[in-house]
């Protein structure tokens, strides 16, 4: 079975991220590193593909600069090759250009599945998957909290506000994962070894040929900061904390 | 000069610090407070391959040099485990540079392979308590008998000894009276530590208390003369052979553990308000912890350039006793500004940097202290006379 998963490459979230004045959007300049989200993602492909006893795991990423820091990490957990996008063209490229690209790439590796994180952890709308899917023609499931794949089918259990849902769908299929899906392994010093022999391939937006081409067409007009989180409410106890406690959550009907 | 990042160097930065990111303060504070070594931790550390980075491709280990050991550590330090974390791996990241340079084939192989995955433990046996700085005074004896010596005396503060099934243990094989220089007459054995004529007591002491280091008495230990690291009457000079590149792995820990106190720092001097503003917008409160940032920036250049230069074989003891104690310097100076700028807190357990504090402190003590880097640099590098 092959699997691809897309793979966001992010400025490193240690360090403060910071905004284009003249485009409004995330500066992406300088050392990336994959998004932590994509790490449950790759562990569960990897998991998958070894379950099925044959097939690879494959990288997809749309990165500026030719970025591959982060690719390396997921080829060092043990995917066996990747596809790095990088175009000047697509500087501030919104969530369906994006879509337009990664469908495109993914398209010439023929995968049996799909994996995606449900939303990346820099700049995100979460929308990006199932934008892809449709791109694809591939049926695609939200937010598995746990993957099976079954012959021709892929079962997962979907998590809900409630709880979960169990469905299925025919593969191949897009199909985006929680944190926590599974425990993402440590990539050892081997695997990082390893990985730098393991082929990325590179390419421009020409080297995939979409039809009518992409135009990055969304335009931030604004940015204004989150309002700030409302002071929660201090119980300062004279003997009967408890009860105004057990009022309070009451109230909130969490209790 | 280039400094140009190497790809290789990011990636084990990348790797480690993932790593460690799943052990977290609580963890390092319970190990500490309950003398637990961190087994889950060494667990995960040899799995992945970081304990066996030094030791050679043909013995099942990473191959690689003493600057990537360094900067193993030093992530294993600036990630809050600290000394905690590196001393836990030290031993069998770097102990075994004996063996790899001057052991026999039969023992590289036997021995070597099971270090690599983290599998066999080896102390380092060579501090008694009256043989410290002067390693020369050492008198705990090792007498051949056929084909195997007896060891008796008794050694101090060997680390880890009641979790290791070896020690590399520095022996008289010839009494200092009869040998015709200070030197001469000391034997390095690979003796086993689990035994009944081993008696090993923990040290009850300041910091670093997730390894425990012990006193050690040998009353009678038989060890196979096959278990000898190459020459007899040889082994002080096999130890001088790791001087080098052991400092400069113990700068890398002290550089982290300062960082990783100045990061404590920093953010707390930005949360705690005090007349109304953050206590880190006073100049007082900032300075000292940008000093302690130029210092711990220095203290990496000198470690860079001391594993640059070991790794391509050119001398390095100036280096690498240089980057020992500006590193360790650097560090404590870190971590006590780290407990000054959080006030009462700093004094606190739950507030981490006491648990630094401590530890930083040890680096300008052992394995070297500060007072003997400064007697190599005004021998050997400013020519003044010996002293000693
Ligand atoms: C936590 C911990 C773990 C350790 N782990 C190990 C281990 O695993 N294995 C092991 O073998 N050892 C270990 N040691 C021992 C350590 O290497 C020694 O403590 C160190 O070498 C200093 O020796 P000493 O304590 O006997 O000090 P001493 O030699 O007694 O020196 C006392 C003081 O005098 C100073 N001094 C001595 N001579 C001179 C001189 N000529 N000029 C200027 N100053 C001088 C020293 O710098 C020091 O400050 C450990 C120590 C500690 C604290």
């Amino acid at each position: 079975m092959n699997v691809v998963v897309c793979v966001k490459q992010i400025p490193d979230p240690a360090s403060p991220g910071k905004l284009d004045p003249s485009t409004k959007t995330l500066v992406r300049e300088g050392k990336l590193v994959v998004d932590d989200s994509d790490m449950y993602g790759i562990e569960m492909a990897l998991q998958l593909v070894g379950t099925a006893g044959g097939g690879e795991v494959t990288l997809v990423s749309m990165a500026p600069n030719n970025e591959t820091a982060g690719l390396r990490t997921g080829l060092a957990m043990g995917a066996a090759k990747a596809i790095l996008v990088s175009d000047d063209s697509l500087k501030g490229a919104d969530a369906l250009t994006t879509a337009k690209v990664l469908a495109a790439a993914i398209k010439r590796v023929n995968p049996d599945l799909v994996i995606a994180a449900t939303e990346s952890t820099d700049g995100y709308t979460g929308t990006l998957p199932v934008q892809m899917a449709e791109l694809l023609g591939f049926p695609s499931i939200t937010f598995a909290k746990s993957v099976q794949v079954d012959g021709t089918t892929v079962k997962v259990d979907r998590q809900t506000e409630a709880g979960y849902d169990e469905v299925e769908c025919p593969l191949p299929a897009v199909v985006t994962v929680t944190a926590g899906v599974v425990e993402p392994r440590y990539p050892s010093f081997k695997g990082i070894m390893a990985a730098k022999g393991k082929p990325v391939e590179q390419l421009t937006v020409a080297d995939l040929g979409i039809d009518g081409g992409v135009a990055v067409t969304q335009e931030v007009t604004d940015v204004v900061a989150a309002e700030a989180r409302k002071a929660g409410e201090i119980v300062t106890d004279e003997g009967d904390a408890h009860e105004r406690i057990v009022q309070f959550l009451e109230q909130l009907k969490v209790i | 000069m280039d400094f140009t990042p190497d790809p290789d160097h990011e990636a084990i930065r990348d790797a480690v610090r993932r790593l460690c990111g799943r052990f977290d303060d609580a963890y390092w504070r319970a190990c500490d407070s309950e003398h637990r070594f961190p087994w889950d931790f060494y667990r995960a550390m040899a799995d992945g391959g970081w304990v066996g980075i030094a030791i050679p491709e043909e013995y099942g280990g990473g191959g690689r040099g003493i600057t990537e050991a360094s900067i193993v550590l030093e992530e294993v330090a600036a990630s809050g485990a600290a000394m905690n974390g590196c001393s836990a791996v030290h031993l069998s990241i770097f102990g075994m540079n004996p063996v790899v340079k001057h052991g026999s084939e039969q023992m590289r192989s036997a021995y070597l392979p099971r270090v690599a995955v983290g599998e066999l433990h080896v102390a380092f046996g060579v501090t008694e308590p009256d043989a410290g700085t002067d390693t020369t005074a050492i008198t705990t004896r090792a007498v051949l008998e056929g084909d195997h010596y007896v060891v008796t005396g008794r050694k101090v503060w060997t680390s880890k000894a009641l979790d290791c099934d070896k020690v590399l243990l520095l022996v008289r094989t010839t009494p200092l009276e009869q040998c015709a220089r200070r030197t001469d007459g000391m034997t390095l054995l690979l003796a086993d530590l689990q035994r009944p004529e081993v008696d090993i007591q923990a040290i009850p002491k300041v910091g670093r208390n997730a390894v425990e280091s012990c006193e050690v008495r040998y009353d009678g230990l038989p060890v196979a003369v096959a278990d000898r690291v190459g020459e007899e009457g040889q082994g002080f000079r096999y130890l001088l052979d790791g001087l080098n590149p052991e400092r400069i792995l113990v700068a890398a820990e002290a550089l982290g553990t300062g960082r990783a106190a100045l990061r404590r720092a920093v953010q707390y001097a930005k949360d705690r308000v005090v007349f109304g503003r953050p206590i880190g917008q006073n100049q007082g409160v900032a300075f000292p912890l940008a000093e302690a940032h130029a210092r711990l920036a220095a203290a990496e250049l000198a470690i860079r350039q001391a594993s640059w230069r070991y790794d391509n074989g050119l001398p390095c003891g100036e280096q690498a006793n240089l980057a020992k104690w500006l590193a360790a310097d650097a560090g404590w100076q870190a971590a006590d500004q780290a407990v000054q700028t959080h006030g009462g807190y700093g004094y606190a357990l739950e507030y981490d940097v006491e648990r630094y504090w401590r530890e930083a402190r040890l680096m300008r003590i052992a394995p070297i202290s500060q007072e003997l880097v400064m007697s190599y640099v005004a021998e050997h590098v400013l020519g003044l006379p010996r002293s000693y």
